[in-house]
């Protein structure tokens, strides 16, 4: 599905990626796991353009991303979440649902945004207030359900459970597994907090200062002692 | 109370044009941070663009329609080649880039339509009414002026509220980057933003030269009172910015019918001070909700 090749980032003297290489199968979330630093988010941002690669290949569905731009990629089918949730607080609800509709290049059907107001249902129930309302639960809801407007078969998640309560991270996870089994998304999930990422995860990649230290199913990785106490902190 | 009346209506006219200019101003700074200094000799070029076809023989309103279409080319350009390529530079480089189009467009107007005041001509009566045996100060132009601007505002709220473009020319004045990772070409719509705000611009200037006179500087003053409203209105409202604009006009109006003309530039300063110093963040603030 999504296939990382000897990618290597910088900001200017500084490596943030060195040669990383691994795959995201389809249908399949894949945990990418590390350390405050470890370069986990500058990971999605050059999967997704927003961030250049000094080198290396980044393959979706068998097609080279190496010069697409950001904005191409929902039309390609994938959509990424961003750190620090990305709502646009100034547009309502229901805005941000059909921006993220636009993002696939055609009409937003009322049937799109019903579907997501099924899925979250306190979303449908307050379409037309400005989303700078929501809680950080109700906007971490709202920016998943935004990327599913746009129809991605890749999801891209940056901390979806970022200072959100247990209960809420919960409830988000077994929303995404459910959306991987019911329509064979994939999901690239990067996760500081290990222990959950992994309840959830197929598969997991750990990151550390950049290099990818670990790349297992998540079980494997989650039974691994040293491991954990070394990168995971659990 | 007939004083009290003509110098309220006054007002309003003159308010009306305030608005649209504060309103170009606010479309390009709360999506790039740019104030565009060069929005007035840009609105004062192609308002000679229109007067150069009415001198030729054509209509008015070939002219007007010519003057609003410049106005968005002329957007257009300034945005694709004088703004782009500092796009990712400190907003100061944009700011002193439209100080200099200012210095530009004013002497290359000079050089091709000439220095000298021409006058421009109205298309309606610029004689005020007669109610009741007296001349009441609406003129025939002004109804023009104000229902000219009221249209092209409910157009623009019209395009930002209801259609796609409008959403996503608002996503990516809020936020760039989440709007490029939604498929927005953000670029695009910046230029849209510059070619939209240049027209408003540009219609204001062809309502302020009804039936008066330009010259390559006659929106000079303009500029100042279009910035006055828009800061009035917290640089970011577009709301905002048609409030300060009738306030000011208003305001304006009353100092000139009551105290004294020669007050009206030291007024409009003494308005912007008292409330920036009241209100920081304009009347229609909401600084407490936007990041920095």
């Amino acid at each position: 599905m999504l296939t990382l090749h000897e990618l290597s980032t910088s900001y200017g003297p500084v490596k943030a990626l060195q040669q990383v290489s691994f795959t995201a199968r389809e249908g399949e979330i894949t945990a990418v796991l590390g350390a405050n630093g470890a370069g986990k988010t500058t990971l999605l941002r050059t999967v997704s353009g927003l961030q250049r690669a000094d080198s290396g290949t980044i393959e979706l569905e068998g097609r080279r991303l190496g010069k697409v731009a950001a904005d191409r990629m929902p039309g390609l089918g994938m959509a990424h979440v961003p750190e620090g949730r990305g709502v646009i607080t100034e547009l309502t609800i229901e805005e941000n649902l059909r921006l993220g509709g636009l993002g696939r290049g055609r009409r937003v059907q009322p049937a799109d945004l019903d579907r997501v107001y099924d899925l979250f249902a306190i979303l449908g129930d307050r379409r037309a207030a400005l989303a700078h309302t929501l809680s950080g639960g109700e906007r971490q809801m709202l920016v998943i359900g935004r990327a599913l407007m746009a129809g991605p078969r890749m999801l891209l998640l940056d901390e979806p459970s970022l200072g959100l309560a247990p209960r809420i991270v919960a409830q988000i996870f077994d929303l995404l597994r459910g959306l991987v089994q019911s329509d064979g998304l994939s999901v690239l999930l990067v996760e500081q907090n290990a222990r959950s990422a992994l309840s959830v995860a197929d598969h997991g990649v750990v990151l550390n200062l950049g290099r990818v230290v670990a790349d297992d199913d998540a079980a494997t990785l989650a039974a691994d002692d040293q491991l954990r106490h070394a990168y995971l902190g659990f | 109370m007939q004083q009290l009346l003509n110098t309220a209506l006054g007002g309003l006219t003159l308010g009306m044009v305030y608005a649209a200019f504060a309103l170009a101003l606010v479309l390009i700074f709360r999506s790039t941070r740019i104030v565009n200094f060069a929005q007035a000799p840009m609105a004062m070029v192609t308002t000679f663009i229109a007067l150069t076809l009415i001198d030729a023989g054509y209509s008015y309103w070939i002219g007007f329609a010519a003057a609003l279409l410049a106005g968005l080319v002329l957007g257009a350009v300034v945005e694709r080649v004088l703004i782009r390529p500092v796009e990712d530079k400190p907003e100061i480089n944009a700011v002193i880039l439209t100080l200099g189009l200012f210095i530009v467009l004013h002497a290359l107007a000079a050089v091709v339509f000439g220095n000298a005041y021409r006058s421009f001509p109205a298309p309606f009566g610029i004689r005020g009414f007669e109610v009741g045996g007296s001349t009441i100060a609406l003129t025939g132009f002004g109804v023009f002026t104000i229902g000219a601007v009221v249209v092209v505002m409910a157009l623009l709220v019209a395009l930002f509220r209801f259609t796609d473009v409008g959403l996503r020319m608002r996503a990516a004045a809020y936020n760039q980057e989440v709007a490029r990772l939604l498929g927005v070409r953000v670029g695009r719509m910046l230029t849209l933003g510059w070619a939209l705000a240049a027209l408003v611009g540009s219609l204001a200037g062809i309502l302020i030269a009804g039936g008066s006179l330009v010259h390559p500087g006659y929106m000079d003053s303009v500029v100042v009172y279009g910035f006055v409203a828009a800061v009035l209105g917290g640089l970011e409202s577009p709301i905002g910015a048609v409030v300060g604009g009738l306030t000011l006009g208003v305001s304006l109006s009353f100092v000139s019918g009551y105290v004294g003309s020669e007050l009206v530039a030291l007024a409009a300063l003494g308005i912007l001070m008292l409330v920036l110093t009241l209100r920081p963040g304009g009347l229609f603030s909401q600084a407490a909700e936007r990041r920095v």
